[in-house]
């Protein structure tokens, strides 16, 4: 078992519950955790190719080309796994540029779909490389919606953040984001160290290994074993 | 019925200065290079584009076309960022209004149903409507709800690139995913499609299910044959992207 195998786990336990939804994960863990999702818990999940299919586990079963997602996200029956250039203590999520938007230091790719997603469905974070410079305390552009900003957004639900280090929510009422486990072989302070602001960590647990089972899918499903490139 | 064809160099020659031009596809995927190109080689200059952004970004930023961008994202899909963008934008050499794809979409639905904005939840919460001070907000009469009133997206012109077309502007994308196309000639008062090859209409029928006829005559202005005229980017089935003329775009960007 490696470090990339329980971030597929955790990837896949964030879409527990999730029933018939659309499953959006971004990036190969959240991909392999989508899919490992779909053959244990939750077998109803619909995956999309990336391209304009939507891909059953015996091949296509529909078709999903960009104006039918935006159907889909306006409709909130999805569940999107995004990466995040930079990502705060409320969830907000960056992935439009660094620095001052009129003259950024970086241009990143722009906000994407993420102002929607976030204000019509739930969405999660995928972080391979966990660090200060990711988790800061105020994203330089709010690109996906974070607990503060979402006063006036009925369908908001920024569920948690998945980093190669471990596993993050939002507790109600405050909504400030909390250290829920560390995957095995991680220290707390490992994760403060790495993170620019506070965490609370009161009821820091250790995530779950994958179970046998869960392994031998995830060789089946990844083969060649990409997903240890994290 | 009028025959449009054309040559790209005649589509170029109908954009003026600081005119917005639509451009269809999506990321490197079935962009209309060829007629990107004529632009490129025209004297034209102080455009405001709107795209689901690929390299035909990076490249009239590069030679200075550009004064203002509406975007949701530009990418190369295969290479997430495209250096000719970024050092247009780090250097702040163009104007920006950076939107939620969705509102892009919304704000060319209101532009094609000739209305003045329509509503969208996206943005909302976002640094979108910081950013674009004009964006406003409207109350829902019927509950109270808040949203956004994502104003109309109106285009002088729009250039798309389909598979096939026949002379009088009847097009047919024969991949998997139509993009915008349709909505960007339904948003431009001066629509122009290329395509990989002009066919009789009897051929166009013929060529695939009667869904996959994105464009009829009454949304197309101008038609013009340009074989290849998608490359680099996509244009399936007739051809995937080349990669490695893409390569070569970035590796000369980037120095």
């Amino acid at each position: 078992m490696s470090r990339a195998d329980v971030c597929v786990t955790a990837c896949a336990d964030l879409f527990t519950g999730d029933g018939e939804v659309l499953a959006s994960p971004m990036g190969p863990i959240p991909l392999l955790g989508a899919k490992l999702a779909r053959a244990t818990t939750e077998p109803d999940l619909l995956l999309s190719d990336g391209q304009a299919y939507l891909l059953g586990a015996e091949g296509v079963e529909g078709w999903l080309p960009y104006r039918k997602v935006f159907d889909v996200v306006a409709h909130g029956s999805r569940h999107v796994v995004m990466g995040a250039n930079q990502i705060d203590r409320f969830g907000n999520q960056n992935i439009s540029c660094i620095g001052e938007h009129a003259r950024p230091t970086r241009q990143l790719l722009g906000v994407r779909g993420a102002p929607g997603n976030t204000a019509n469905h739930k969405t999660s974070y995928w972080v391979p490389r966990h660090s200060k410079r990711v988790f800061v305390s105020d994203v330089d552009v709010v690109s996906g919606v974070g607990y503060n900003n979402a006063a006036e957004l009925r369908f908001h639900h920024v569920h948690r953040v998945v980093s190669n280090l471990g596993v993050f929510d939002f507790p109600a009422p405050e909504h400030r984001m909390r250290l829920l486990s560390v995957h095995p072989g991680v220290t707390v302070q490992e994760v403060l160290d790495n993170t620019g602001f506070d965490l609370d960590t009161s009821g820091t647990g250790l995530t779950r290994e994958p179970t046998e089972r869960e392994l031998a899918l995830i060789e089946q499903l990844d083969p060649q074993r990409s997903r240890e490139k994290l | 019925m009028r025959d449009k064809t054309m040559t790209a160099a005649e589509v170029a020659a109908q954009v003026a200065d600081g005119m917005t031009v639509g451009i269809g596809g999506w990321g490197s995927r079935r962009k209309p290079m060829a007629l990107v190109q004529a632009l490129l080689d025209s004297p034209v200059r102080g455009l405001t584009v709107v795209s689901y952004g690929g390299p035909e970004v990076g490249m009239l930023c590069a030679a200075g076309k550009v004064a203002e961008l509406v975007y949701g994202f530009v990418s190369l899909d295969t290479i997430p960022y495209d250096p000719n963008f970024q050092r247009a934008r780090q250097s702040g050499q163009i104007a920006v209004r950076e939107l939620d794809e969705g509102m892009l979409h919304c704000g060319l639905q209101a532009a094609a149903h000739r209305l003045p904005f329509l509503p969208i939840r996206a943005g909302l919460g976002s640094d979108v409507l910081r950013l674009n001070p004009g964006l406003k907000t409207i109350r829902s009469p019927y509950g109270g709800e808040e949203l956004v009133a994502m104003p109309a997206l109106e285009l002088d012109v729009a250039l798309i690139h389909l598979n096939r077309a026949d002379r009088h502007g009847n097009g047919q994308y024969l991949g998997p995913d139509p993009y915008f196309d349709d909505l960007f000639c339904l948003a431009a008062k001066r629509r122009f499609l290329s395509c990989e090859r002009i066919v009789p209409t009897a051929e166009l029928i013929a060529g695939g299910p009667p869904q996959s006829l994105l464009t009829n005559r009454l949304m197309v202005d101008g038609v013009v044959e340009a074989p290849g005229g998608a490359g680099f980017t996509s244009c399936v089935p007739d051809y995937e992207r080349d990669e490695s003329a893409q390569r070569r775009y970035y590796e000369a960007a980037i120095s």
